[in-house]
């Protein structure tokens, strides 16, 4: 079994997390056009590198943020959220009418 | 005999290395009118029906390996229709037609072995999905069914009716299932278009796409540079790595997909047989080994390495499914890696780059589709990029305009 170090568990198996995906800047949804926001939903630069991610641990709910190889498999470093986000992030709710 | 044997063993000239399949490799040319990167199914079936149809023979297909050695080896050929949309029905139908008819058009045995395959229901909601696709795929004139647990008893007499403690509800039942031999069919493509003067260059990795002026002109590879009129891209589980090189991102993200393969036993399992909820196919290959598949990895990964978890998993769901298998062994492991697109459907068409056209986003769902992929392939470069109106719905741009052509309902295994 591969093993992952979870910032708040400690060492525990790969089964019991779950990937979130890439850290990335969401854009706007408010200001931002289709093109962009397709982009951001949709398309990845998915290559061989060393990719930075979110991660749950499903039994905890605890969401961090782990640096992978992604052709190696290699967990390179493991850490909680705050080491990258130093402030709270606000989500405004979508003002713009919806298309009936 | 003995000695006719030997006597035939000692021959300088072997009768079938007189009519090898394939031509002796040449030195690459400065400039092709088609490049195809590829040299997996879809790049050589794309070559094949250019020269067969079109007349297009000044090709080159570029392979950084050996023919057919990458996905086109590694999936578990299987062969069937029954998607779950109008565009998916429509395309996958055409392909089917063209695998029974492969044999004959090659004179060369693909061992094409038509055997239905079977799909279990475990809960309500599913047995509402199969019905949606059941009709739709009528409809469309492909031949499926849904049938009850006693149909399914009397198909497979062998399967456990209560897999994990989920009941067999009912199974969609699609005729036209089938299985081919994957190495065979990228041969006898390669055969096909070689005979009509397109040049399979092995070995020739392209490091670099050359773009001027939004619009390819050649690439640069292991064996030196190439030029090119237009250039198709057909690297399944590598698609992104090579779009890259073209400038571009593709909407895909790469996983792998892990398969075994037991030791043989007697033929017991006519029908493919499936079940979405344990995340488990099955099919007895001509030789009697039992192929296995399942979901694709958890995570994104560009690596063909296996793991315990998904061998325990996908062991222990199978077992469940046919409970004697339990004390078979298991002869072989392996993964491919798949290009998965968020709606299940595959990207065909055009690219932002000019006169470069994208084969890509293969996930799963690739071998299936070996001859249509290749044949409107060679429609959309023969025409000088007019998509065919098959392959539309699965252009690229879908993305931007937020209309995928979602197929997630309809794969074997959930992923």
């Amino acid at each position: 079994m591969k093993i992952m170090n979870c910032p708040l568990n400690g060492p525990r198996n790969i089964s019991e997390f779950v990937h979130g995906g890439e850290v990335r800047n969401m854009p706007d949804p408010n200001t931002c056009s289709d093109h962009e926001w397709a982009q951001y939903v949709f398309y990845s630069d998915n290559l061989i590198k060393v990719v930075k991610e979110w991660w749950l641990h499903a039994p905890s709910g605890y969401w961090f943020i782990a640096e992978r190889h992604t052709a190696s498999d290699e967990v390179l470093k493991t850490y909680d959220p705050s080491e990258l986000f130093k402030e709270r992030l606000e989500f405004t709710a979508n003002t713009a009418e919806t298309p009936s | 005999m003995p000695f006719s044997l030997l006597k035939y063993g000692f021959k300088k000239d072997y009768p079938f290395e007189k009519h090898p399949d394939l031509p002796v490799p040449t030195e690459l040319k400065s400039s092709y009118d088609v490049v195809i990167i590829g040299g997996g199914g879809h790049g050589v079936a794309t070559a094949y029906y250019l020269a067969k149809y079109h007349g297009i023979t000044n090709v080159a297909i570029l392979e950084k390996g050996y023919l057919g050695g990458g996905n086109t080896a590694r999936n578990t050929a299987v062969i069937r229709s029954n998607y779950l949309t109008s565009e998916g029905v429509r395309f996958y139908s055409e392909s089917v037609k063209l695998f029974k008819e492969m044999s004959n058009e090659f004179d060369f045995n693909i061992m094409y072995s038509q055997r239905g395959q079977l799909t279990l229901a475990h809960t309500d909601a599913a047995v509402r999905g199969f019905r949606q696709r059941a009709e739709m795929n009528k409809h469309f004139g492909g031949k499926t069914e849904l049938i009850d647990p006693q149909q399914i008893r009397e198909l497979v007499p062998s399967l456990n009716m209560n897999p994990g403690h989920l009941p067999v509800l009912a199974g969609l039942w699609h005729m036209d299932g089938a299985t081919a031999r994957h190495d065979a069919v990228a041969w006898g493509y390669a055969k096909g278009a070689t005979e009509r003067g397109v040049e399979l260059h092995q070995l020739t990795e392209v490091s670099d796409v050359i773009v001027e002026n939004g619009k390819v002109t050649g690439v640069n590879t292991n064996r030196g540079k190439v030029n090119c009129g237009c250039a198709i891209q057909a690297v399944s589980g590598h698609s992104s790595l090579l779009a890259a090189k073209a400038g571009f991102r593709l909407p895909i993200k790469t996983y792998p997909l892990q398969a075994m393969v037991t030791q043989p036993v007697k033929p017991f399992l006519n029908p493919l047989v499936s079940s979405p909820s344990l995340h488990c196919y099955v099919q007895q290959t001509g030789r009697g080994e039992l192929v296995f598949g399942g979901g694709s990895d958890p995570y994104p990964l560009y690596n063909t390495r296996s793991t315990m978890d998904l061998k325990e998993s996908l062991l222990a769901n199978a077992v469940e499914l046919f409970p004697f298998m339990a004390n078979i062994r298991l002869l072989r492991q392996w993964a491919g890696i798949t290009d998965m697109t968020s709606d299940y459907s595959p990207i065909m068409g055009l690219s932002p780059v000019d006169n470069y056209y994208l084969d890509a986003g293969w996930g799963t769902w690739g071998f299936k589709a070996t001859p249509i992929c290749g044949k409107t392939m060679a429609e959309l470069v023969a025409s000088g990029g007019k998509v065919p109106e098959l392959i539309k719905p699965f252009a690229m741009k879908r993305f931007d305009s937020f209309r995928q052509v979602n197929e997630m309902g309809a794969t074997a295994a959930s992923h």
